[in-house]
C-alpha cells in the first residue's frame, strides 16, 4: 500500500463495511434508507413472503411523490392503480413501524427534496433509495446511491446491502460562471463531455472552485445527474456551505452533538493527496446555457450552437445519433435556439427547489410577457415546504401572472406516472433529467432539458432562446 | 437457493447502444404493486412504434419467440432504478442476457434476482447478434463457470465480476440469508457510527 490519503468515497465505504461476503462483495450498512411508493411494494410482499421483520425501522423513511396528482389530490384518486399503491405504502409503513410524510403532512414530496430539507441527508452516511437520483443526496458528501425492489427488501429486512466498491474520478470545474449558466448547464456540459456511459464503475467526485462556491440546491442538481453519465454516485466534499444548510433542520444534530457531528463530518473530506483512479478538469467560461437535442442526457449543446452532426462522434455512437435525429425531427447542423415547444414543465428532483423557483419567477419577471396561447407551461414545486416557502414569497402569483400554471408537489412530468403527461410528438421544454423516448408520457413525445431561467423564457417565447439575451436587456 | 451455472436455449437480438428502462418498461406500467404481467409489456413503445413503421421488433418476432437469452451491446439497462425492466424482461422468458456493458444499477437488479448478466466484447456482441438473425433457431449457451457464450457452435469469451459469478455457482445470488448471518456484526457497525448514536 501507498501512504496516499483516502477519498471520501473509501472514508464513508470503509466505515460502513460489516464484512466480506462469500462473494467477495462487501456487506454495507446503509445509514439512510428512503422509500417511495413505486419500488417499495413488491419488497415488502417479498418480506411478508419469507416471514422478516425490518430490524431498524427508524432508519427508512417513506414519502410519496411518483404516482400523486398534482392537480386534485383528493382521495381515492380518480387512477384505480395509483390508488391501490397509495394504499400499499400506507399499510406497510403502519405494520413495519416506518414514517411516512404524507400528502398534507406538510413534509411531503419528492424524496430527494424532502430528506435534506428535513436534514435526514447528512455527510458521511450511506444513503439507498429505490430510485436513481438517490445520487443527488452525495452532494452533501454522503455516498448515495439508486437501488432495486430486491435490495430495497435487503435493506429493510437487513439494514444492508450487498455492494462492489466503485473507483472514485474527480471531476473540477474552475473558474466563475457567467449570468445566465447555472448548475443545471455545469452537469450537462460535463455529461455532453464524459458521455452518458463514462462513468460506468465510477462515483464522481465534484470539486474546483464553481462547485465549492454553489449553494446545496445546486450542489443538488450536479450530484443529482451523475447517474446520467453512468456514475451510480456522485457527491461533493462536505465544507462550511453544508453546514450552513443543515443547521436548525429538523433531524439533524444539535446542543452538544452539533459540534461533534462537524467535527466527524470535516473527518470524512477526502484527504487533500487523495488518489483518484481519474481526474477531469473544465473551465467556468466554457460552458454557456446549455440544452439537450436527442433521446439521452449527454446529447446537448450550447444554445448558440446547432445540432452536431453525426461525423463528430465515434463511429460506435453514430447509430445512436442517427436514431435521436430521427425520434427528435432535428438535422444536424440546425440551431438549438428557436426549436418551438409545446410544454414546459418547471420542477423535479433536479430543479424543483426554492432557488429553481425563484430564478424561474425572476427572470419571467424580467422577461414581463406571458406564455403565449396553445402553449402549457406549469411549475411544480418540489415538496410541500417548497411550496408553502414559494407561497409566502408570492411567486405562485408571478407565475400565474405570467400565464405558468401553478401546482402541487409531487415529480409530475419528469417521469409522467401521474396525469401530467405529453400528448403524441409534443416537445417539452422540461427542467427535470431524462430526455429519453417516451420518458414524459407520450411513447413519441420529445424532451428538450435545460435549467429553470431557460425553461421559464422558452414558455415566455413558445421556443428556446437564450435567457442571457433577457438577463442583459434588463441589466440584470 | 438455486446454483446457476449456465443457461441453454436460443436467443433475441436486441440492437443499440444505451437502451434505457423507459425503454424497457415505460413508466405507465409501474403502475402496480406486483411484477406479474410485467413481460407481455417488455419494449412496449419500441414494439409498437417498429410496428407503426412496418417494421417487427424482435420481441415480437415470431422467430424469436421462446428465446431465453437477450444479447444486447454497450451501457444496457441505463436510467432508473427500476428493478421493473429486468422483471419484464425475465417474465418475457429471458434467462440471462449477453452485452458489451450494463448500467450498474440495472446489473444489480439482475444479480439480486438471479438472471445472469455477462460481458463480451463490441464486436463479439455483434458476431451474435449476426448469428441468431441468419439462424434463430442456433443453439446459445451462456456458461458461467467457463466463462463462455457459445452461439451457432461458436464460442466467445465473456467475462462476469468475479463476485456475482460467485453468488451464481454457489447460489449466493439472494443475498438475504448470508447478509443476517449475524445480525450481531450489522449491530457492531452501527454502534461505531457516530451519526447512529445522534453524536452522543
Amino acid at each position: 500500500m501507498d501512504n496516499a490519503g483516502k477519498t471520501l468515497y473509501d472514508k464513508v465505504f470503509d466505515a460502513h463495511v460489516v464484512r466480506r461476503l462469500s462473494s467477495g462483495q462487501y456487506q454495507l450498512f446503509i445509514g439512510l434508507h428512503m422509500i417511495h411508493e413505486v419500488t417499495s411494494p413488491q419488497a415488502f410482499e417479498m418480506l411478508r413472503d419469507r416471514n422478516l421483520s425490518v430490524p431498524f425501522p427508524g432508519r427508512t423513511v417513506a414519502t410519496v411523490d411518483h404516482i400523486v396528482p398534482t392537480e386534485d389530490q383528493s382521495r381515492p384518486y380518480k387512477d384505480d392503480l395509483a390508488e391501490q399503491m397509495m394504499k400499499a405504502i400506507e399499510t406497510n409503513c403502519k405494520q413495519f413501524g416506518i414514517r411516512l410524510y404524507q400528502p398534507g403532512s406538510g413534509k411531503q414530496g419528492v424524496v430527494h427534496i424532502v430528506a435534506p430539507e428535513q436534514g435526514l441527508t447528512q455527510p458521511g452516511m450511506t444513503v439507498a433509495c429505490g430510485d436513481s437520483h438517490t445520487a443527488t443526496h452525495g452532494a452533501f458528501g454522503a455516498i448515495a446511491f439508486g437501488i432495486g425492489t430486491s435490495q430495497v427488501r435487503d435493506v429493510l429486512a437487513t439494514q444492508t446491502l450487498s455492494m462492489g466498491r466503485m473507483k472514485v474520478r474527480r471531476i473540477e470545474v474552475d473558474g466563475k460562471l457567467n449570468p445566465g449558466v447555472y448548475a443545471k448547464d455545469v452537469i450537462l456540459y460535463i455529461l455532453r463531455k464524459l458521455t452518458a456511459k463514462g462513468g460506468v464503475g465510477y462515483a464522481y467526485e465534484f470539486a474546483g472552485s464553481v462547485i465549492e462556491a454553489m449553494s446545496m440546491e445546486e450542489r443538488m442538481t450536479v450530484c443529482n445527474m451523475a447517474i446520467e453519465g453512468g456514475a451510480r454516485c456522485g457527491y461533493i466534499n462536505p465544507d462550511q456551505t453544508t453546514f450552513d444548510y443543515l443547521k436548525g433542520r429538523p433531524e439533524a444534530p444539535s446542543g452538544a452533538a452539533w459540534d461533534k457531528a462537524v467535527e466527524w463530518w470535516k473527518s470524512v473530506a477526502s484527504d487533500k493527496d487523495a488518489a483518484y483512479a481519474d481526474v477531469v478538469r473544465y473551465q467556468a467560461a466554457d460552458i454557456e446555457p446549455t440544452v439537450t437535442w436527442g433521446i439521452s442526457p449527454d446529447q446537448a449543446v450550447g444554445v448558440s450552437e446547432g445540432i452536431p452532426t453525426a461525423e463528430s462522434f465515434d463511429a460506435a455512437e453514430r447509430p445512436n445519433i442517427l436514431e435521436a435525429y430521427e425520434y427528435m425531427g432535428v438535422q444536424p447542423g440546425q440551431p438549438i435556439a428557436g426549436t418551438k415547444v409545446d410544454v414546459v414543465f418547471i420542477g423535479s428532483c433536479t430543479n424543483g427547489r426554492i432557488s429553481d423557483l425563484r430564478e424561474a419567477a425572476r427572470v419571467a419577471e424580467l422577461h414581463g410577457g406571458k406564455v403565449p396561447a396553445g402553449i402549457k407551461a406549469f411549475v411544480v414545486p418540489g415538496s410541500e415546504i417548497v411550496k408553502k416557502m414559494a407561497e409566502a414569497e408570492g411567486l405562485d402569483k408571478v407565475f400565474l401572472a405570467h400565464g405558468f400554471e401553478w401546482r402541487q408537489a409531487g415529480c409530475s412530468m419528469c417521469l409522467a406516472m401521474n396525469p401530467d403527461k405529453l400528448v403524441g410528438r409534443q416537445i417539452s421544454a422540461s427542467t427535470s433529467n431524462r430526455n429519453f423516448k417516451g420518458r414524459q408520457g407520450s411513447p413519441s413525445g420529445r424532451t428538450l432539458l435545460l435549467s429553470p431561467a431557460m425553461a421559464a423564457v422558452a414558455a415566455l417565447e413558445g421556443k428556446i432562446t437564450d435567457v442571457r439575451a433577457v438577463l442583459a436587456k434588463k441589466g440584470a | 437457493m438455486s446454483e446457476i451455472k449456465s443457461i441453454k436455449g436460443t436467443a433475441v437480438p436486441v440492437h443499440g447502444n444505451d437502451i434505457d428502462t423507459d425503454r424497457i418498461i415505460p413508466a405507465r406500467f409501474l403502475r402496480c404493486v406486483s411484477f406479474d404481467g410485467l413481460g407481455e409489456h417488455a419494449f412496449e413503445d419500441d414494439r409498437l412504434q417498429d410496428k407503426a413503421k412496418g417494421k417487427v421488433h424482435p420481441f415480437d418476432d415470431a422467430r424469436f419467440q421462446g428465446a431465453n437469452v437477450l444479447v444486447a451491446n454497450s451501457n444496457f439497462g441505463c436510467g432508473s432504478s427500476r428493478e421493473h425492466a429486468p422483471q419484464a424482461i425475465y417474465r418475457w422468458g429471458v434467462r440471462a442476457i449477453v452485452a458489451v456493458s450494463y448500467s450498474e444499477i440495472f446489473y444489480g437488479n439482475t444479480v439480486a434476482m438471479g438472471l445472469p448478466c455477462v460481458h463480451v466484447s463490441p464486436a463479439d456482441a455483434e458476431a451474435i447478434q449476426s448469428i441468431v438473425e441468419a439462424n434463430p433457431k442456433a443453439e446459445v449457451v451462456v456458461d458461467l463457470e467457463s466463462s463462455t457464450v457459445t452461439a451457432g457452435g461458436k464460442s466467445f469469451p465473456a467475462t462476469v465480476p468475479d463476485g456475482p459469478r460467485k453468488q451464481f455457482l454457489t447460489g449466493g445470488w439472494d443475498a438475504t440469508s448470508e447478509l443476517l448471518r449475524d445480525f450481531g456484526e450489522i449491530e457492531a457497525v452501527a454502534r461505531k457510527l457516530p451519526y447512529v448514536n445522534t453524536f452522543a
